[in-house]
């Protein structure tokens, strides 16, 4: 009908588009677009009253660090910055991680985690609707940890800049009244134990980066540990140390607790619980999975007296079925942590140098 | 793994072990000749069950540790030029050249890539047609097919953006030299399970006859490792010097044909300068003329390499077993697995590296390596 003059009813000034489906700089540059992300990403997931009210700071009412025994109650803090790829992966992605990682660091302090922070750096071009998913894991991590998410930040950097996402996250934590975990020192003879089989985590995330497929895919151990660490402590209140093995796998944790220390620790290498398929990843790939990374495991170190209360009490959990009792602190070698091999050898298990090297043959 | 586990049974080990203490008689000297054996020694504290007569010297089998400093330099320099991606196995990124490593080209701007197999960086190579990538071909046999195989397909596909860097080397002109050299402690070898699983063993008859040493084929595992000693010490307490394979699960006579054929087609022998030992003749593999344009060195004209050695390291006495890595004065002091000043200390198999830690231990309990 182009000799019927043009409807001018229908034209309207076309509002700038959206930008429904990618992260664009504009989302991290705290006007209307950082407020819609805000709404309708991360207010939702995390459901919080506090985080709600997006003031400049949560203000958390004093009752949450105090109990009902009142009084002696100290605070954890804790901070830690997640970058993974990929950002999903065999059981968990970048977001569980980044609320299980910091809930775990204060749970090895034996603090109940209370609140947390987010922080986000998403890259340009993110996708809006893997933004959602991860953000609904991070929710989801945090339900399970009972604690909620209850400050944040977002901040975009430009393509290329950003490997996707990085989350931050730092947690507040309350140390019960009367724990007696950390209060006694390490001495010789105190048994070492660790809550489940090692190295999960890493060759999870490792076998997606390289493609390897196995008949059962590995998953990730993420998850939260303080119910764990409850049990424990009820179990054996006098717990000396807990870690949780992260980077550089239980190698380097073994290696820090005895680091500059006058105690040594010798470990039954067989007594290590290895999942056959990690150990099978390891082989492939030449890697060691004692200096793999854990998500979800601890390892505790126990007067013997109280071991195998303390071992019981990991096993009923339903994080810890699988827990071991690997070795005991030594006075012979301080600073040095040597493996008894299966064959009735011995030798020194260094800290890891970085990261590791995958061997040639 | 369940196919592993029979491989690595401690009560057998232990009766392996008393087996090898009832029959020796005298001192031995036996060298693993592959790296992954040294790393599985040490790993296991395999030498700790062994009587004090069977002395096992690290080889020059870590083929890390043995790749020329020329060509390490040379490949930090095709690593930093624009445009490459450089793709190589992990553990050649701490390996230190002349003037830092793979990881500080890295950390300085180079695209430099850890892949498990070649054929992942010719599959960079379709993805990134307009950048040229590059794989650092080293290993003995037992990495050669797959490295051929890819350069192969490279050329049947066309993929010009394609080149290797190839420092092959190979075991049995290695285990000539070892018996050549002066000094030469080494009396019987364990030879490399898969080096063998890839070339067959009838390469090595000859070399049992004209040295008079028995040469075993020997495997990876814990038993396998104690089983194959075991045999070489009964043929040295019985006077005898033959092949004997002690990996027949894995190791045929005639090896792997297709593997060969593979070789054969891409690769030709060169004479090859094996770091801290120096050059030995028809040593190692270069690609064949055919396959020319594949060849990283002469793709890029890297120019003015001077290599500047540690004054310090004995990594070569190390590696022909000439002395023990403790005995070279720089060990544990300016040379650590932090600070390598040679590739012995860097890779997991390297003996210097394996030392490093073994002795630190060994020192604690009053001896003093």
């Amino acid at each position: 009908m182009s000799d019927e003059p043009p409807d001018m009813t229908r034209i309207a000034c076309l509002a700038p588009l959206p930008h429904h489906e990618r992260i664009v700089l504009g989302h991290g540059g705290g006007g209307v677009l950082t407020r819609e992300l805000i709404e309708r990403v991360f207010l939702p997931a995390f459901a919080n009253p506090i985080l709600a009210g997006l003031g400049d700071s949560a203000i958390l009412p004093t009752e949450w660090f105090s109990s009902a025994t009142g009084g002696g109650e100290r605070i954890a803090f804790s901070t830690d910055a997640y970058v993974v790829q990929p950002l999903v992966f065999p059981g968990g992605s970048i977001g569980s991680l980044a609320v299980n990682g910091t809930v775990n660091d204060l749970a090895m302090s034996g603090a109940k985690p209370v609140a947390l922070s987010a922080a986000f750096i998403l890259e340009e071009g993110l996708e809006v609707g893997l933004l959602s998913r991860l953000v609904a894991d991070m929710a989801q991590a945090a339900r399970t940890a009972g604690v909620g998410i209850v400050t944040g930040d977002t901040k975009v950097v430009e393509r290329g800049r950003g490997d996707g996402l990085s989350i931050t996250t730092t947690g507040i934590g309350l140390v019960p009244a009367g724990s007696r975990l950390g209060s006694r020192p390490p001495r010789a003879g105190d048994a070492i134990l660790v809550s489940g089989t090692i190295g999960d985590h890493g060759m999870a995330v490792m076998s997606v980066r390289e493609g390897l497929g196995f008949e059962a895919p590995i998953e990730s151990d993420s998850a939260a540990l303080y119910g764990l660490v409850a049990d424990l402590l009820a179990a054996c209140p006098d717990v000396s140390l807990l870690r949780d093995p992260t980077r550089g796998g239980l190698a380097m944790t073994l290696g820090e607790l005895v680091a500059g220390k006058g105690l040594g620790i010798e470990f039954d290498e067989g007594a290590v619980p290895v999942d056959p398929v990690v150990a099978a990843a390891c082989e492939i790939l030449g890697l060691d999975p004692l200096q793999v990374a854990n998500e979800g495991k601890l390892v505790a170190v126990v007067p013997a007296a109280g071991a195998e209360a303390a071992l019981a009490a990991l096993r009923a959990h339903p994080l810890g079925g699988k827990a071991a009792r690997i070795g005991r602190m030594v006075a012979d070698h301080p600073g040095l942590v040597v493996a008894r091999t299966p064959y009735g050898g011995a030798r020194i298990v260094p800290m890891p140098l970085g990261e590791q090297l995958p061997r040639i043959c | 793994m369940k196919h592993l586990a029979e491989y690595r049974d401690g009560d057998t080990a232990r009766r392996l072990a008393a087996g090898i203490a009832s029959i020796v008689t005298r001192p031995w000297a036996i060298m693993e000749v592959c790296g992954g054996q040294t790393h599985s020694i040490i790993r296991n504290a395999l030498d700790q069950l062994l009587p004090p007569e069977v002395e096992l010297i690290h080889g020059p089998g870590c083929p890390v540790c043995v790749t020329p400093l020329e060509m390490i330099d040379r490949a930090l320099a095709i690593a930093a030029l624009p445009g490459t991606i450089f793709c190589s196995f992990g553990d050649m990124l701490r390996v230190p050249g002349s003037h830092g490593d793979l990881l500080g080209v890295k950390a300085a701007g180079g695209d430099v890539r850890v892949v498990y197999s070649p054929l992942d960086a010719l599959d960079l190579a379709r993805r990134h047609p307009d950048r040229e990538v590059v794989f650092f071909a080293i290993g003995f046999e037992t990495t050669a097919p797959a490295n051929a195989m890819a350069v192969r397909l490279a050329e049947r596909g066309g993929v010009s953006n394609f080149s290797e860097l190839v420092s092959h080397v190979l075991v049995p002109p290695a285990i000539a030299a070892v018996m050549e050299s002066p000094g030469n402690r080494v009396e019987a070898f364990l030879a490399a399970g898969h080096v063998c699983s890839v070339m067959g063993t009838l390469q090595y008859p000859p070399l049992c006859a004209r040295y008079r040493v028995p040469i075993v084929v020997t495997g990876f595992e814990p038993l396998d490792l104690l089983e194959g000693i075991r045999r070489t010490v009964v043929q040295l307490e019985a006077g005898r010097h033959e092949l004997e394979n002690a990996y027949p699960r894995v190791v045929t006579e005639e090896g792997n044909a297709a593997a060969k054929a593979v070789i054969a087609e891409v690769f030709e022998p060169c004479d090859r300068t094996w770091r801290g030992i120096g050059t030995i003749l028809s040593s190692g593999w270069k690609l064949a003329e055919r396959y020319a344009r594949f060849d990283a060195e002469r793709r890029f004209a890297v120019g003015g390499i001077v290599t500047a050695e540690s004054a310090l390291c004995r990594a070569g006495d190390v590696l022909r077993g000439a002395i023990k890595p403790n005995e070279c004065p720089a060990f544990g002091r300016e040379c650590t697995p932090r600070t390598p000043l040679g590739a012995t200390m860097v890779s997991g198999e390297g003996a210097c590296a394996a030392y490093y830690h073994a002795g630190r231990f060994a020192a604690v309990q009053g001896e003093r390596p």
